[in-house]
């Protein structure tokens, strides 16, 4: 029998941010666009396509930095084709999110395919490697190999902090985050004080298909350096509960995708143990996201006008 | 709209065009005809007359579908092209595929029968405003609650035993649907998100239930067969078409009626073209829309069990490659409309067979239809693109004309003037 501390130690806490990170990443993507009022359904196909540019680029070139890069355009691309379909031609947010989804699944299958020669996974490319924080490891009087694997993560993990703190004063403390909410709230009242309805509304969704494909980046290269067909399965969509649980706040997204990285990586804990049939285990993340949504969200209200805005 | 005919004489009293038929019609027969015609006349004029302008309402709500879809066969030609394969071999495989013999056209009705109610199920959602993304797992639970009739009785008539396993089907897609609607009704849950994630749920609960409890022996996860009673039987042997194509149109005439001839139809639409407004209409929004999803997801589950029970005839694991994945795509190319559902199913039923052939034959992967269909969602997204678009397209299109003219004339110019300089 394994002890249930064997599961619950630091280094569930280390699996914990590991399993998060994506998840903060797409929360803060979908912050950021539905913030300016757009509901962005596609971060899943965002995310897709991110793990998938990055693994074909590192492939390539070598070098899982250029990955990253790639995958971080990508990403914006995509992001840039929400904004064409639903701020431009005022198409309907959660078909255009859907079709990129759909979009996503589709063209990476078939491109696998056609570059790997398998519809399910990739070869295996350079991935990025974990960077070790000596200093703080030092620092922590406590002993034990559990410090080092919550110490040596990859640097998109360390990165994350950063962006969460920057998304937070991007938004919250400079003129462009309250144009980027003003827009979101009442696109009218800003446009009449001067603020490109328009351009803000694309901004903020290059920025979260960005921040999206970054998410999926890190799934790809950050852990194994391979694609798997489908390997996002839902985040984006948690990712968007995590959102809405964090009360459409970067710190808000961190706390709550932090949170479902506990959970993801304490079901990973418990799959080892075989106490549960492994599709129960591999099924309790989406239960537990229902539970959330439904049981935490009562009093959230959207920050945002989802409306196409259009222009007199 | 006036139908003008080809000289520009208003044919839009298609009793014109009877009396045409009629003045042509040799004496001896028109004579015989005489009182009964005279009687039916107005009738069968009033019948042409709406039936022209139906027809025509159609074609102009078909236009910007059939747009999409071509452009997106032609992106599709595109990536064929740019990764190596013939863009003209692959189509002609598919088209031949899907249409060639009976048996093709049969595996094509077959492929398109779940996805009739996959988008029947998003569309009826939609209606209310809801989107209903999850049709993938009210269709596998559909499927394994009409499994599990399907295997627990041996001995029951067919009469008794397939309804109810039918019954069982639409039971489990209405829970499924359920969940998320009392969610989205008492709890403001995104049903996006909630119905998203129970599909997951579905397909690992589903995948648990072949895996242990009613696993058949053997090494395939899969439920035993289940008893020949409950069974729909095949309508085209060798064909895998069964029953469940009928069950699937009844229910498009079904949808169609309660939309549009039923209070229940009348609440649904007005809470989804707006919500507040039916609120102080007395409508009651709540109910309307956990109906609506209720509803949405028995026919979803319906078509899981019309699958079960037609062409598996045992739930295997991973079964439905993506129908209810498919639902929002077809319902959206059908111009959400219940009768446009079944032409849209038969294209993608086709793409998906035909690709199948497509695949054996040039080698090219399956996942390209995927990537044409998800093509055609992105456009159904946004009307206004595919108005842009064609407006582009004729705008080019009579540029191109105006050069065509011109350069016309300075050839007739150069003509003219080399005959002169002859003379």
């Amino acid at each position: 029998m394994v002890n249930i501390l064997d599961i619950i130690n630091i280094g569930l806490f280390a699996a914990a941010l590991r399993m998060a990170t994506p998840l903060v990443y797409a929360s803060l993507g979908g912050v950021f666009s539905e913030r300016a009022g757009i509901v962005n359904v596609g971060l899943e196909g965002m995310m897709l396509m991110g793990a998938f540019t990055g693994v074909l680029t590192s492939f390539y070139t070598g070098n899982a930095w250029l990955g990253v890069a790639s995958a971080i355009f990508t990403g914006g691309l995509f992001g840039l084709l929400h904004g064409v379909l639903t701020v431009k031609f005022a198409g309907n947010q959660i078909v255009s999110g859907t079709g990129i989804n759909l979009f996503a699944l589709g063209f990476t299958a078939y491109m696998s395919q056609t570059i790997w020669g398998s519809r399910g996974a990739s070869v295996s490319v350079p991935g990025i490697p974990v960077i070790s924080l000596e200093f703080l490891k030092d620092s922590v009087p406590l002993v034990g190999s559990a410090l080092d694997t919550l110490f040596s993560q990859s640097p998109l993990v360390y990165l994350m902090f950063i962006v969460v703190v920057l998304s937070y004063i991007v938004l919250f403390k400079t003129p462009v985050g309250l144009r980027i909410r003003a827009v979101g709230e009442h696109p009218a009242a800003a446009d009449t004080a001067g603020v490109n309805v328009y351009r803000t509304k694309y901004m903020c969704l290059i920025a979260s298909g960005m921040l999206a494909g970054l998410g999926g980046v890190f799934l790809s290269l950050g852990t194994l350096g391979i694609y798997v067909l489908n390997m996002t399965n839902g985040q984006g969509f948690i990712a968007l509960a995590a959102m809405i649980l964090g009360r459409w706040k970067p710190f808000g997204a961190f706390a709550a995708s932090f949170m479902f990285g506990i959970l993801f990586a304490l079901q990973i804990g418990l799959q080892s143990t075989g106490w549960l049939p492994p599709q129960i285990i591999q099924a309790t993340p989406y239960i537990l996201t229902v539970v959330v949504l439904a049981g935490f969200v009562r009093k959230a209200k959207a920050p945002s006008d989802y409306k196409p805005y259009e222009k007199d | 709209m006036e139908n003008v005919s080809r000289k520009g004489k208003k044919t839009d009293n298609p009793g014109a065009l009877l009396h045409t038929i009629e003045s042509r019609l040799p004496p001896t027969v028109r004579q015989r005809l005489g009182n009964t015609w005279f009687r039916l006349h107005p009738f069968i004029t009033s019948f042409f007359d709406k039936l022209s302008r139906n027809l025509a309402r159609f074609v102009r709500g078909i236009v910007p579908q059939a747009v999409a879809i071509i452009i997106a066969l032609l992106v599709g030609a595109l990536v064929l092209w740019a990764t190596g394969h013939s863009p003209i071999d692959a189509y002609s495989q598919l088209f031949a595929g899907a249409f060639g013999d009976s048996y093709g056209l049969g595996q094509t009705l077959t492929q398109a029968t779940p996805i009739i109610f996959t988008s029947l199920a998003f569309l009826f959602a939609f209606k209310s405003g809801l989107f209903n993304i999850g049709a993938e797992g009210q269709l596998l639970i559909g499927g394994m609650a009409a499994a599990l009739v399907g295997i627990s009785f041996t001995n029951l008539p067919f009469y008794v035993h397939l309804p109810l396993a039918l019954l069982a089907g639409a039971g489990g897609g209405a829970l499924w649907g359920f969940i998320p609607a009392v969610l989205k009704a008492k709890l403001d849950a995104h049903e996006v998100i909630t119905t998203m994630m129970l599909s997951y749920v579905a397909l690992y609960v589903t995948s648990y239930m072949v895996n242990y409890p009613f696993k058949a022996p053997g090494w395939v996860a899969q439920t035993p067969l289940i008893a020949p009673a409950a069974e729909l039987p095949r309508i085209l042997p060798p064909t895998q078409l069964s029953g469940s194509i009928i069950v699937a149109l009844t229910m498009v005439g079904i949808t169609a009626f309660v939309l549009q001839r039923t209070t229940l139809g009348y609440e649904v639409r007005a809470i989804g073209l707006n919500a507040t407004a039916a609120r102080s209409g007395g409508i009651n929004v709540k109910r309307g829309m956990i109906l609506a999803l209720v509803i949405s997801g028995t026919l979803a589950g319906l078509g899981g069990a019309g699958e079960i029970l037609g062409v598996e005839r045992r739930f295997i694991d991973h079964f439905s490659p993506g129908y209810g994945w498919d639902g929002l795509a077809v319902a959206l190319i059908g111009g959400l409309n219940p009768f446009g559902v079944v032409l849209a199913s038969i294209l993608v039923g086709a793409l998906r067979s035909g690709g199948m052939v497509m695949n054996r034959v040039t080698g090219v992967p399956l996942d390209v239809i995927y990537l044409v269909q998800s093509l055609v969602v992105l456009f159904a997204a946004a009307p206004q693109l595919m108005k842009y678009l064609s407006k582009r397209g004729v705008l080019t299109l009579r540029t191109a004309g105006r050069v065509l003219t011109r350069f016309k004339s300075i050839l007739k110019n150069v003509r003219r003037r080399l005959k002169e300089e002859e003379l």
